[in-house]
């Protein structure tokens, strides 16, 4: 009897947290649908690693740390380096010292002002002066961190080097915040408020920012796990935004998102391996060239949308992209075959492409090649791999003969692209071997004059094109879906999402 | 010989599951027998300007989304599919029956511990082992095979010990035990073809397991390689494209239902045999 009441009560109490629960979500949906604009929900494939910056390092956290973290200078959409935390520097004659001012007034999320001490902490945080390894490998370079007076700092290298700013983008962060994997406190448009694992990152705007302040006051990413659900959430109203949405999921889409196109700023290409045979004759790897159609490559996968490039740069770094290298092997089957027949393969070769299982783009890309290659006689095989074992056994081993992938650029530096192809480069997975390459790279290096130094740029990616170092194809295109009640979405030459220029529409 | 067709034909008019199964299985052997021979177009041949086309006179299950036609690659696919289900039935079987038999006549310590290790791979999930096998030996269909052929062995074994300790101890394996026949000659020439009726349907139900397990595999990611596709990967391949273009997803998916009918249905017959 007793027991009875108590079961009953047990589940009265049950009844009432339903119901409490079900007003609670049903009225949250009534407010989405509502077209609260001063609310973006931003979809995000993957959770985020860290909240530390220094210490975050998947590319899709860097793209949401982005709005919270500013460096002393700051990518724009065009590739430009601004000035962010420092409000302007100066480059000493000899390339050696980088020179930076304070910007006044600036302030952190916590209301503190920026420092000097602060520029100084977070720069040799990630040097790692205290002797450990350094968190970025190019800071290794730095001979040490002045403080000059209350609002200069110096960066002192030990090698001169015309194009360090571009790794300054690196995140000024408070010395005083004793707990950077928590609380993280930065200077960017946008603070942080909470995050859940495998949920949400939750930011609101900084009003005291010392830019351009956003427009959108409270703006939620929410982890999106399941790439097959975000079609529906997009509709359902549970999102407002996912970038790098699929040709196919794209089409899904009714009037209510705007669709913008742009690319995903990476290199896409059959990258070969230049000491295996029968890849290390150059006239084989030219064959190769000359056998596919780039333009062909885009029509099958993405419905034509994409970028031809011809060497190992990407459109959006307009300053070195050259498009006349698209050109340098303009598809020809019959002098593709007389290259083989040259090199001594009349017949034709066969070999194994591996490529990255859950990159469905560049399994296509591997498929259509396979087709094209049919048409000079040589056999591609396709074998999917798993990433794990992509960076073990292609990238770290490189134990493989050919592979599509699409790499990327980490700073606005054309280094970040060109570097992997010098001969002894620990990332040079391709293996090409070029003296004359080596010899234009330290030159660009190691000239200071903007335009000289672009010009050597150009020269690397010259011999990569005619030393055919792998068979370039094209940016992949990127389709970012917007609800229409927002606009403004701009594309990065980065991976970074800038969520302070969306405004609600009118 | 006569007695025989005499029965199948008795069968194949008054046992509708008998009849139907054979009609479906012939027709499904028939689209991989033709796909040997001759096929509407190369199944890796791609066409841009006919890409994911519904069906049509021309591609008679449309296109794909590389503008390959879906007919052809399903010919292909349901032969590798088909040869993955064999491969892995006859892998099933053979060890299967080869343990289950002698576990079963013998009996006694060596039953209980191959049993024992037995159960363990039956408690084993196919998919995780499928998995553990390709990380160690890659992604391929031999892997496949031989991930799935591994998982079947418990199944049978197990049937396959029911029977023979069943018939262990009828009146003719006594009689022939007083003749002096040997314990190979007793399990394979005398109680193994008295239980080939279960062990018959026990293979065409495997077979059936072994064609979904197969295509739920491949739609993981593992088994066949691009651009060729068994009928469980073009499944997966075709799964974005499901709203836009249903014939894509459909054609295969309806061909695996038809396959695992046409084999469920001749089993069912088979028990039922008049």
């Amino acid at each position: 009897m007793k027991r009875g009441s108590f079961s009953r009560r047990i589940s009265a109490i049950l009844l009432m947290i339903v119901m409490t629960t079900l007003t609670i979500a049903l009225s949250g949906c009534s407010s989405d649908k509502a077209g609260d604009s001063s609310k973006l929900t931003v979809g995000i494939p993957q959770d985020i690693d860290s909240l530390d910056p220094h210490y975050a390092t998947g590319a899709g956290t860097k793209e949401v740390l982005f709005n919270v973290f500013e460096g002393l200078v700051k990518p724009d959409e065009n590739g430009n380096l601004n000035p962010a935390v420092a409000s302007e520097y100066t480059v000493s004659e000899d390339n050696k010292v980088y020179t930076f001012t304070l910007r006044d007034g600036i302030k952190f999320h916590d209301g503190s002002q920026v420092t000097v001490e602060d520029i100084k902490y977070s720069l040799d945080r990630n040097a790692g002066t205290d002797g450990s390894e350094p968190l970025i490998s190019a800071f290794s370079q730095i001979e040490s961190v002045n403080i000059v007076d209350d609002s200069h700092v110096e960066v002192v290298l030990k090698e001169a080097d015309s194009d360090f700013l571009t790794q300054l983008t690196v995140a000024i962060i408070p010395a005083a915040n004793t707990d950077p994997a928590t609380k993280p406190i930065g200077t960017g448009p946008y603070k942080y408020v909470s995050s859940s694992p495998q949920e949400n990152f939750v930011v609101t705007r900084f009003d005291d920012y010392w830019g351009e302040k956003a427009f959108i006051k409270d703006v939620t990413f929410k982890i999106e796990a399941n790439a097959d659900a975000v079609v529906m959430d997009l509709k359902g109203g549970s999102i407002d935004m996912y970038a790098r949405v699929t040709s196919q999921q794209a089409a899904q889409l009714d009037d209510n998102f705007t669709l913008y196109e742009g690319t995903m700023n990476l290199v896409q290409a059959m990258y070969i391996n230049n000491a295996e045979k029968p890849f290390d004759d150059v006239r084989v790897r030219q064959a190769l060239c000359y056998a596919i159609n780039p333009q062909e490559v885009m029509d099958f996968v993405s419905d034509g949308a994409g970028a031809e490039i011809g060497s190992a740069m990407f459109p959006s770094f307009t300053k070195y992209f050259m498009p006349e290298l698209n050109d340098t092997y303009d598809t020809d089957t019959a002098k593709a075959k007389e290259l083989l027949i040259d090199a001594g393969y009349p017949n034709g070769f066969e070999f194994t492409i591996k490529v990255p299982s859950n990159y469905p783009q560049h399994v296509d890309t591997a498929q259509v090649l396979s087709e094209e290659l049919k048409s000079i006689g040589v056999t591609a095989n396709i074998q999917e791999i798993e990433w794990n074992t992509w960076l073990s056994d292609v990238y770290s081993d490189r134990n493989y003969q050919a592979t599509v992938v699409g790499v990327d650029a980490s700073t606005l530096s054309a280094t970040s692209l060109l570097a992997r192809y010098v001969s002894d480069a620990g990332r040079n997975f391709v293996n090409f071997n070029s003296p004359e390459y080596d010899e234009a790279y330290k030159a660009a290096l190691a000239n200071s004059d903007d335009a000289e130094k672009t010009e050597y740029f150009k020269q690397c990616e010259r011999i990569l094109s005619e030393q055919a170092a792998s068979v370039y194809i094209q940016d992949l295109p990127e389709f970012v879906a917007l609800n229409k009640k927002f606009t403004g979405y701009v594309f990065y030459p980065l991976y970074v999402q800038d969520i302070s220029k969306i405004k609600p529409a009118e | 010989m006569n007695s025989y067709k005499k029965a199948i034909h008795k069968n194949f008019k008054e046992n509708t599951f008998f009849r139907w199964g054979c009609i479906i299985t012939v027709l499904i052997l028939l689209l991989v027998v033709v796909g040997l021979f001759w096929m509407p177009y190369e199944p890796t041949a791609m066409n841009a300007a006919e890409k994911l086309k519904g069906i049509s006179l021309r591609h008679p299950m449309g296109t794909d989304n590389m503008g390959r036609d879906v007919l052809s690659r399903v010919m292909y696919g349901s032969r590798i599919t088909l040869l993955i289900a064999a491969g892995t039935v006859a892998i099933g079987t053979v060890a299967g029956t080869i343990i289950g038999a002698l576990t079963g006549y013998f009996g006694g310590m060596l039953d209980e511990i191959i049993m024992r290790i037995i159960d363990a791979l039956f408690a084993f999930p196919s998919i995780l082992l499928a998995l553990v096998i390709v990380s160690i030996f890659g992604i391929g269909w031999i892997q496949l095979l031989l991930a799935l052929g591994i998982a079947f062995v418990p199944s049978f074994a197990r049937i396959v010990r029911g029977e023979v300790l069943r018939c262990r101890n009828m009146d003719y394996v006594e009689n022939a035990r007083l003749q002096g026949v040997s314990d190979f000659r007793m399990i394979f020439v005398h109680i193994l073809p008295n239980i080939r009726g279960v062990l018959m349907s026990s293979i065409l139900i495997g077979f059936n397991n072994a064609v979904l397990a197969e295509a739920g595999l491949s739609y993981l990611g593992i088994g066949s390689q691009p651009p060729y596709a068994s009928l469980g990967k073009m499944l997966s391949d075709a799964q974005q494209y499901m709203f836009g273009n249903p014939s894509y997803v459909l054609c295969p998916g309806i061909v695996i239902v038809l396959m695992v009918l046409g084999f469920s249905f001749l089993g069912e017959g088979i028990s039922r045999w008049k």
